[in-house]
C-alpha cells in the first residue's frame, strides 16, 4: 500500500515538474516568431523578475519570457561557454568587464546592434558589437555618517588618506578572487595608480590597518559599524545608500551611509544574443525592449543598478541619497583578462605577507 | 539459492542507472573536457597545490577528531539515560546541520570569530556534532547491556568498561560517522571561505577559484581528481577498516537506556545542557537580531524585489520531498544489493554511492551541465535540483537502512520460506517492511538536508524558484537594516522546520532501528 | 509418509549428518532426540530443503524431494527461536503461511488455528506484548494454521520453564493428536520426548543410534551409551 502512494506521489510531482521546467524548448514554427524566449542571467537578476517584469514585452509581441538562474557572473558565462554548440538559453544577461573577454572569445553571442544604441550613455557606449550595455553599477566605499559625526573626523575624498591609520583601520575592502566588488575595487587602484604604483598603496593600506573580509555580506553586515562592527568605511555599491533608506526598519528623511567618489570603480553589465538560438530577431527585440526606457526607469528599485540609458529618469531615492561619480575607474575588458590572475596573485602576495 | 541471481541484477539497476547517470557520467565528462586541454601548470603552481591539498586533509582529519571529542558527551548522555526531552534534544541537535552555510558564517562573523583556523573548526564542529550523535547513539542504544553487566560482575570499573567493551563495540557506528564528517569537512567552502579570511584555502575553494573565476578548467579537472582520489582513499580505508573490526554484537531490539540515578544524572544533565548552550550560542545570534522588529510579519508580504518570502518555504518542501523519494528508492535498493552480496562487489558499491557526499559541487554542477543535455535536455531542467540533492542523501538513506537489513535474523526470512514465501515475497514480506521504517529515518535526514542546502544546484542553470536558502541568500545580498533582519528570521524559520521535522519522524520511527 | 534415505549433510568441510535413514508415516509423531551437537536441527533444516544434502534422499508419499524449493514443500517447521515477525501482529503471523497461497481472507482458518491452541482473540496483539508462553503457542499455531502436510517442531519446549513446559507438553500433544499430523519432534530432553511422541529416534554424532518405543529400546539397548542416556 505505501508503495503505490509513493509511485503515485512521484507521478504526481514529475507532472507537476514538468509543467514547470525550462528548457530550450520553444516551437517550432517554420517562422521567425516563438511562443517563448529564455534568459539566462546571474542570480541576482533572476531574483527581482517577476510577472510584471516581462509582461509588456509580451503585450507587444506576444512571446513569453522565461528566466533560468545560473549562480554568480563567473558560473553564468562558464555555463554559457561550456554550452555554446547546444545553448541553454536565447539571451543571456549579466556579462560584466571582468567576463566580457572570456565570452566574446569562446565567441558564444550573436553580433546584434540595438537600434537604441544611440541612447546608452556615453562612456558606456563603444562596446564590442555582440553585446549590448544594459545597466552600470558603482563599487565605491561607503562610509558611515553617525560614526563620522561622532568621530569628528573628515571623510576622506582621496585614496592617499587610506595610507595613514586614522582611515585604514576603519576600513574594511573584499578579498578580489573571491568577491566581485573585491575585484573591482583592487581594478580600481590599478587603474588610479598604474601598474607600477598600485601594489605600493596596498602595502601602505595594508601596514597601516586595512581589513579584508571574504565576501561582501561579511564586510558589510559584520564589518560595517552601521552593524556594529569596526569599520565606518566598507567597500559596496553607490546604491546602498538608496537601499539602506528604502530598507529602513523606520523611515528615514536621510541616507545613513554615503559614498565616497575616489576609489570607485563603474561595472557595465551587459546582455547578448546567445550564438545556435532558434530565434535571433526575437531574441533582438527582447534586447531592444530591455534597453527601453520603461524596462530601464524599473531597474534600480529592483536590482540597485543604474540604467545604461541616458533617457531614463532615476527614481528619487536614487537621486537624493547618492552619487553617481564623474569619473569612476574602469579599465578595459581584454586588459582585465589578460592580467587578472596575475594581479590577484600579486595582491595575495603582498596582502598576505604581512 | 539461484533463482535469486536475476532478482539481484533488477534490484540493482537502479541504483547503478541514477548514479551512473547523475553522477559517474556527468563526472566523467567534466572531467575528461577539463583535461583534454593542456595540462596543469608551472612548478609555483604544483607547490601551492600540495600546500591546498594539505591543508585540506589536515583540516579535515582535526575536524573530525573535535567533531567526535565534542559529541562524545552528548552522545553518552542520550545513549545510556532515558529523559524527559531526550527527542527534542535529537531534534535540536540535528538544526545546525542543515543550516545554509552563509547564515551561520554569519552568525560567527557576528561573534567576532573568523579569520583563523579555529573559527573554522569551531564551524566545522557546530555543523557536525548531529551526525555522530545520531549516528552513534542509535547503535550504542542496541548493545546487550548484559554485557557490560558481565564485564562489571568481573570486576571491571565504568571507565574500564567502557574502553574495553562498549568502545570496541562501538567502533562501527564511530566509524561511519567520521567517514562522513570527513567527507563533509574536507569539502568544505563556504566555512573556510567565510570564516578562513583569505589566509586559508581548501581544495573545494581552489577548485571555484580555477573553475569558475579564472575557468582554467584543466587546473580545476587536476584537483577535482587530486580531491577525488583523497576521498576514495579514506573511504577505502573505512570501508576495510569496517570489515576488520565487525564485531557481533547482541541486538536487542527497542532501547536499553534507563533512568540517570545518582552522580550519572549530574553528568548527563551537564553533558545536555552544556552540549545544547554551546550550539545555541551562535544560533542565538540569529535569533535575538531577528526579533529586533516585526520581520517576522515582513515574511508573509510581498517584497518588491523577492516577492513574498515564506512563498520559498513550499518549494523548498517539494524538491526536499522529490529528493527524498528519489534518495529512498535509490538508498533501499542499493542497501539491498550491498547486504545481499558480499565482497569487493558490495564494498566498491558502497564506496561509490559514498563519493557524491566527497566530490566538488562545482565538478558535479558543471558537469550537469555538459552532460545532461541525452536522452533528455535536463540540463536547465527543475529535475536537477532534486536529483543533485538525492545524490547527496542516498548515502543517508543507505546507512540507515543496511544495519537493518544485516540484523534481521535468517530465521525470519527462513520461517517465511517454509511457510511457503517465494524469495522474492520473502524480500517484500520480510525485509521490506523491516527495512522500511529504517529507510525512512535515513529519508528524514535527507528531506532535512535537501531543505537547507543546495550543493551542486549553485553551478547549474536552473528555472527561477526561490528555495529557503536561496531566499536567505537573497535577502542577505543587499543592505539595509530589513533585509538582513527578515534574512535572520528566515533562517530561524529554516531552524524551527528542521527541529519539526525531525520531531515527527522520530515519533514514528519502529523502535530505533537503523543510523540517523 | 515421510522417508529420509541415507541422508548425508555436509557443512562447511565437516559432515553434520551421516547415513540418516528415518520414516514417519501417517499420524505418527516421532521424537528425535539425542544430546546438543548431535545434528537434530541439521536434519530438520534439510528436511524442510533449507540445507541441500551432500548425499542420500528425502521422500514424500514416495516422491523425491531433491529440487522442490522450500517454499513449495508444504512442511511446516516451528523454530527453536519461534522466529516470530515482530513487524506483525499475532493475526498476520499466524495466518502468514494461508497468505501465502491465497487462503483464508476472511480469517476463519486463523482464528481456528488459534482456538486450537487456546489463544482465541489474541488476532490484533503485538508480538512484543506476549509472554514466553504465548509465543510458544502462537509459533505452533503458525506452524498448524497452514495445514502442512508434515510438522517438524525444533526443541519446542525448549525457552519455557519448567512448569509451563510440564503443562504445554501435554497440550501439544494433545494439539498434534487432534490434527491427525505427521509430526517430527526434535528434543535433548528425555521425558519431554517420550511424552510427545509414539516413538523415539536417537541420535549421536550425526548418526541415527536406535529408533523404537522406549520400552523397546530399554529392553534390548545398542549400546551403553543408550542405556545411560535413557535412563
Amino acid at each position: 500500500m505505501r508503495h503505490t502512494r509513493s509511485i503515485l506521489t512521484i507521478t504526481l510531482l514529475a507532472a507537476a515538474l514538468t509543467a514547470c521546467s525550462n528548457g530550450t524548448e520553444t516551437t517550432s514554427s517554420a517562422g521567425a516568431t516563438p511562443d517563448k524566449l529564455t534568459v539566462i542571467a546571474h542570480d541576482s537578476f533572476a531574483e527581482g523578475v517577476d510577472d510584471s517584469t516581462f509582461a509588456a514585452f509580451t503585450e507587444q509581441t506576444g512571446i513569453q519570457v522565461d528566466v533560468l538562474a545560473a549562480g554568480d557572473a563567473g558560473a553564468l558565462v562558464n555555463q554559457a561557454v561550456l554550452t555554446k554548440d547546444n545553448p541553454l538559453a536565447d539571451v543571456l544577461f549579466g556579462v560584466d568587464d571582468t567576463f566580457l573577454s572570456r565570452a566574446l572569445d569562446q565567441g558564444i553571442f550573436t553580433e546584434y546592434r540595438s537600434a537604441d544604441l544611440d541612447s546608452v550613455i556615453e562612456s558606456l557606449g563603444g562596446s564590442d558589437p555582440h553585446v549590448t550595455p544594459i545597466d552600470y553599477g558603482d563599487v565605491c566605499f561607503n562610509y558611515d555618517k553617525g560614526w563620522f559625526d561622532t568621530a569628528q573626523i573628515p571623510v576622506p575624498s582621496d585614496l592617499e588618506a587610506f595610507k595613514t591609520d586614522v582611515y585604514a583601520e576603519h576600513t574594511t575592502v573584499e578579498h578580489p578572487a573571491t568577491s566581485s566588488p573585491g575585484l573591482a575595487f583592487m581594478l580600481a587602484t590599478i587603474d588610479t595608480f598604474g601598474e607600477d604604483g598600485w601594489l605600493d598603496w596596498w602595502s601602505a593600506a595594508r601596514d597601516a590597518g586595512i581589513s579584508v573580509a571574504a565576501d561582501w555580506d561579511t564586510a558589510y553586515y559584520a564589518d560595517f559599524t552601521r552593524y556594529g562592527g569596526n569599520s565606518s568605511i566598507v567597500m559596496s555599491y553607490a546604491s546602498s545608500p538608496p537601499a539602506e533608506v528604502i530598507y529602513a526598519e523606520e523611515p528615514l528623511t536621510q541616507a545613513p551611509t554615503g559614498v565616497i567618489e575616489a576609489g570607485c570603480y563603474r561595472q557595465v553589465e551587459y546582455a547578448g544574443i546567445l550564438a545556435g538560438t532558434e530565434y535571433p530577431e526575437a531574441a533582438g527585440e527582447l534586447i531592444d525592449f530591455m534597453l527601453s526606457v520603461e524596462f530601464q526607469e524599473g531597474i534600480p528599485l529592483t536590482w540597485f543598478v543604474f540604467p545604461a540609458n541616458a533617457d531614463a529618469v532615476l527614481p528619487q531615492e536614487f537621486i537624493d541619497y547618492t552619487v553617481i561619480p564623474d569619473a569612476p575607474a574602469r579599465l578595459d575588458p581584454s586588459y582585465i583578462a589578460e592580467n587578472r590572475d596575475r594581479w590577484i596573485d600579486e595582491w595575495i602576495g603582498v596582502m598576505e605577507g604581512s | 539459492m539461484r533463482r535469486i541471481r536475476w532478482g539481484w541484477v533488477a534490484v540493482s539497476v537502479v541504483p547503478v542507472v541514477f548514479i551512473g547517470y547523475f553522477f559517474a557520467y556527468p563526472l566523467f565528462r567534466i572531467l575528461t573536457l577539463g583535461l583534454s586541454e593542456m595540462g596543469a601548470g608551472s612548478t609555483g603552481l604544483q607547490a601551492r597545490l600540495f600546500k591546498v591539498g594539505w591543508f585540506t586533509l589536515w583540516q579535515a582529519v582535526l575536524s573530525t577528531v573535535l567533531t567526535l571529542l565534542v559529541a562524545a558527551p552528548l552522545t553518552w548522555a542520550v545513549s545510556s539515560f532515558d529523559f524527559k526531552g531526550r527527542r527534542l534534544v535529537m531534534a535540536l541537535v540535528t538544526v545546525p546541520f542543515v543550516l545554509p552555510t552563509v547564515v551561520v558564517g554569519t552568525a560567527f562573523v557576528a561573534l567576532g570569530w573568523r579569520d583563523s583556523i579555529g573559527a573554522i573548526l569551531a564551524a566545522h564542529v557546530f555543523f557536525n556534532v548531529a551526525v555522530v550523535v545520531r549516528t552513534v547513539s542509535t547503535l550504542w542504544t542496541r548493545i546487550d547491556p548484559g554485557l557490560e553487566e558481565a564485564a562489571r560482575v568481573l570486576g571491571a570499573s565504568g571507565w574500564t568498561v567502557f574502553r574495553h567493551v562498549t568502545l570496541p563495540l562501538l567502533r562501527p557506528a564511530i566509524a561511519a560517522a567520521s567517514s562522513i564528517v570527513f567527507l563533509f569537512t574536507f569539502t568544505s567552502f563556504g566555512v573556510v571561505l567565510i570564516l578562513g579570511g583569505f589566509h586559508y584555502a581548501t581544495l573545494e575553494v581552489e577548485i571555484y577559484r580555477q573553475a569558475v573565476t579564472l575557468f582554467d578548467l584543466p587546473l580545476a579537472a587536476s584537483l577535482a581528481i587530486v580531491q577525488l582520489l583523497g576521498v576514495t582513499g579514506a573511504l577505502y580505508w573505512y570501508a576495510r577498516y569496517q570489515e576488520k573490526t565487525a564485531v557481533a554484537w547482541t541486538l536487542e531490539r527497542g532501547s536499553n537506556r534507563r533512568r540517570a540515578r545518582g552522580r550519572a544524572r549530574y553528568g548527563m544533565v551537564a553533558a545536555v545542557v552544556g552540549t545544547l548552550a554551546a550550539l545555541a550560542v551562535p544560533l542565538s545570534v540569529l535569533v535575538s537580531r531577528s526579533f529586533d522588529s516585526d520581520f517576522y510579519t515582513r515574511l508573509f508580504m510581498a517584497d518588491p524585489v523577492v516577492g513574498v518570502p515564506v512563498s520559498s518555504v513550499w518549494n523548498s518542501l517539494t524538491f526536499a520531498f522529490v529528493a527524498m523519494l528519489l534518495a529512498t528508492l535509490v538508498g533501499v535498493m542499493a542497501a539491498t544489493v550491498i547486504t545481499g552480496r558480499s565482497g569487493q562487489i558490495s564494498r566498491w558499491f558502497d564506496l561509490t554511492l559514498m563519493l557524491p557526499l566527497g566530490t566538488s559541487a562545482v565538478t558535479i554542477g558543471f558537469g550537469f551541465i555538459v552532460a545532461l543535455d541525452w536522452p533528455f535536455d535536463l540540463r536547465a531542467s527543475a529535475w536537477l535540483v532534486p536529483s543533485a540533492q538525492a545524490l547527496v542523501a542516498v548515502p543517508f538513506v543507505v546507512r540507515a537502512t543496511v544495519p537493518t537489513l544485516r540484523s534481521i535474523p535468517s530465521e525470519e526470512r527462513e520461517a517465511a520460506a517454509v511457510l511457503g514465501a517465494s524469495p522474492f515475497r520473502v524480500w517484500r514480506e520480510i525485509d521490506l517492511p523491516m527495512v522500511s521504517r529504517a529507510a525512512m529515518v535515513g529519508a528524514g535526514f535527507a528531506f532535512v538536508i535537501s531543505l537547507g542546502e543546495f550543493g551542486a544546484t549553485s553551478f547549474v542553470a536552473r528555472p527561477n524558484t526561490a528555495t529557503i536558502p536561496i531566499m536567505i541568500f537573497r535577502l542577505l545580498s543587499r543592505p539595509g537594516a530589513v533585509s538582513f533582519g527578515m534574512a535572520m528570521a528566515m533562517s530561524v524559520v529554516l531552524a524551527l522546520m528542521t527541529a519539526g521535522v525531525v520531531l515527527a519522524i522520530d515519533r514514528a520511527r519502529f523502535g530505533e532501528l537503523g543510523t540517523f | 509418509m515421510l522417508q529420509v534415505e541415507s541422508l548425508d549433510v555436509v557443512i562447511g568441510e565437516k559432515p553434520i549428518l551421516r547415513h540418516i535413514d528415518l520414516e514417519v508415516s501417517g499420524s505418527e509423531i516421532v521424537a528425535v532426540l539425542g544430546p546438543s551437537g548431535s545434528g537434530k536441527t541439521t536434519l530438520l533444516r534439510a528436511v524442510a530443503g533449507l540445507i541441500e544434502p551432500a548425499g542420500g534422499d528425502i521422500l514424500w508419499e514416495g516422491k523425491s524431494m531433491a529440487g522442490v524449493p522450500t517454499h513449495r514443500r508444504q512442511f511446516g517447521l516451528m523454530f527453536q527461536g519461534y522466529a516470530l515477525f515482530p513487524h506483525m501482529t499475532v493475526g498476520g503471523n499466524v495466518g502468514f503461511g494461508l497468505r501465502m497461497s491465497g487462503r483464508d481472507a476472511d480469517g476463519d482458518l486463523v482464528a481456528e488455528a488459534l482456538a486450537w491452541v487456546g489463544l482465541e482473540g489474541f488476532q490484533g496483539r503485538q508480538i512484543d506484548s506476549l509472554s514466553g508462553g504465548e509465543r510458544q503457542r502462537v509459533a505452533l499455531a503458525r506452524t498448524l494454521a497452514p495445514r502442512p502436510r508434515l510438522v517438524m517442531l525444533d526443541e519446542p519446549l525448549g525457552a519455557l520453564d519448567r512448569s509451563l513446559r510440564q503443562r504445554l507438553v501435554t497440550d501439544t500433544r494433545r494439539i498434534l493428536e487432534e490434527r491427525e499430523v505427521t509430526a517430527l519432534v526434535v528434543t535433548h530432553d528425555r521425558d519431554e520426548a517420550v511424552a510427545m511422541s509414539d516413538r523415539l529416534t536417537l541420535m549421536r554424532d550425526g548418526e541415527v543410534v536406535q529408533s523404537g518405543r522406549l520400552e523397546e529400546i530399554l529392553a534390548s539397548p545398542v549400546d551403553a551409551w543408550v542405556s545411560e542416556f535413557l535412563a
